[in-house]
């Protein structure tokens, strides 16, 4: 499942993959490819809501900014990771 | 792909409000009679959704104040201040408002919306940071997606999580400007203003407050959240609109900034709309006048806050957490809001229908807002008959419900 991740991105998809669990649509897993928007029942203010979490989750700034330029896990799970060793 | 085809959820979801029997969008206001009544399907109306807190859009001396201006100075200004000039009142408004809040510069917007936006949105760019209360107004997240600056949202009303969120910017070099609401529109709460103020100063950034529904309304002169807070002399940026208290339409900034003129260079929903008219300028002046000279209206319309809030939690429904004149009454789900909503409409009272995308979590809210013109009878007639609706479909009586989101 974490293939292609480096060990903050695995950590950052682990979490992520728990916060969206409600939003889950039927029996559909949640992945890296899972589209945030298409593939889950979440409006953009839960989108924000779970940013937050993240932030106190790993005790770093993750900017708003992110949520729009990411739409898949995988792109959402770098991002975080990336903040998190500052890259 | 359909033009509005990504907007799918939100139009199926006002589809079924409608099917109600009652389009919560196109509420149609035959004839408004006074600041708390109008006809609306025929039928004599008691308003309670109007954000006229003061009751000052039928007052004598502001209707006078406009129709004089309007013959003066004619119907509009055609142009804006930057292209085609102020007008002489323009800049009397800007001083007295200025004055008013004890400060050295103000700004005047053609719309409370654009005064958020522009000022928000030139304040920081690129390499600053702008932190804003997770229950912002709409124009506040606009202002954020105008900007070039990193965004981010605190818990809201929560001034330890505000606290924690700058402290994790500490080593930032970009400037940082703090957003909060002095009454925020939908629930009534009021900030945690002096520690929110004090965390934001600790951590050496700006702070800009919203004070679109406390204008007139706290404080013990009026001024909002931030007299009744103490912090005016800390406060960088007061923001605020003449469509509620004031009411007319429109929006203003004060701020003590030695360099806050240079906006005028370069805040675009200002340089590029035309500017008040004559007549709206006038009576904003002069409902300005009256908040400041008539202290009583105030008195009145919090005697009218304890009446409305106070006896609908008596009658057990779950309200706002602050007695302010927004009086949120919360409902299960947007069906049985919509359903109370139009039983509501169909007695004679208006309300404000409040749910998913303009609520905070998206909660469903019948939301009333308090004039200090309503008389204790029309006060009471709500709360009869909210609470003979609520009652007839199941929603009372029962204990005062737990909270929940």
């Amino acid at each position: 499942m974490n293939d292609g991740l480096a060990l903050g991105q695995g950590e950052a998809f682990a979490e992520i993959v728990k916060l969206l669990e409600p939003f889950r649509k039927g029996d559909a897993p949640i992945t890296l490819d899972t589209d945030i928007t298409r593939d889950l029942n979440i409006d953009s203010l839960a989108v924000m809501d779970m940013i937050m979490e993240l932030e106190d989750k790993f005790d770093v700034s993750i900017p708003l900014n992110v949520v729009a330029e990411t739409k898949t896990v995988r792109e959402l799970a770098d991002a975080v990771g990336q903040l998190r060793t500052g890259a | 792909m359909g033009l509005f085809d990504r907007h799918a959820a939100l139009i199926e979801r006002y589809s079924a409000a409608r099917e109600a029997g009652m389009d919560p969008l196109r509420v149609r206001l035959e004839r408004v009679l006074s600041p708390t009544e109008a006809i609306v399907n025929g039928q004599r109306t008691l308003m309670v959704g109007t954000n006229n807190y003061l009751g000052l859009t039928f007052d004598e001396s502001c209707v006078e104040a406009a129709v004089d201006a309007l013959r003066a100075e004619g119907t509009g200004t055609t142009g804006s201040r930057t292209a085609n000039g102020s007008y002489d009142q323009h800049e009397s408004l800007e001083r007295e408002l200025a004055d008013f809040y004890g400060m050295d510069h103000c700004m005047v917007f053609s719309t409370g919306f654009q005064a958020n936006l522009g000022t928000i949105a030139t304040l920081v760019g690129e390499g600053d940071y702008l932190i804003i209360d997770a229950d912002s107004h709409a124009s506040i997240y606009d202002a954020c997606k105008m900007t070039a600056a990193t965004v981010i949202r605190f818990r809201h009303n929560d001034a330890a999580d505000l606290e924690k969120r700058l402290r994790r910017l500490s080593g930032a070099t970009g400037n940082k400007l703090v957003v909060v609401e002095g009454i925020y529109s939908m629930l009534g709460d009021k900030a945690p203003l002096k520690a929110i103020c004090d965390v934001t100063k600790r951590h050496g950034a700006y702070l800009l407050v919203d004070e679109a529904h406390s204008l007139g309304v706290l404080g013990g002169g009026g001024r909002g959240m931030v007299e009744e807070a103490g912090i005016l002399d800390q406060v960088d940026f007061v923001v605020g609109t003449f469509s509620k208290t004031l009411g007319a339409v429109g929006g203003f900034c004060v701020s003590n900034h030695p360099e806050f003129e240079n906006l005028r260079l370069l805040t675009r929903p200002y340089m590029f709309t035309a500017s008040l008219p004559p007549s709206i300028i006038a009576s904003v002046r002069q409902a300005l006048h009256v908040v400041r000279t008539r202290p009583e209206l105030r008195t009145r319309l919090w005697h009218n806050v304890e009446t409305l809030y106070d006896g609908l939690e008596a009658a057990g429904f779950r309200l706002g957490p602050d007695r302010s004149p927004v009086v949120a009454v919360h409902m299960p789900d947007l069906e049985t809001t919509t359903g109370v909503w139009k039983a509501l409409l169909d007695a004679g009272i208006y309300v404000n229908l409040a749910g998913a995308f303009a609520t905070p979590n998206g909660v469903s809210l019948l939301r009333c807002s308090v004039c200090a013109a309503h008389d204790s009878e029309q006060l009471e007639r709500v709360i009869e008959t909210l609470t003979g609706i609520a009652a007839s479909i199941g929603l009372l009586p029962r204990p005062v419900m737990a909270a929940a989101g």
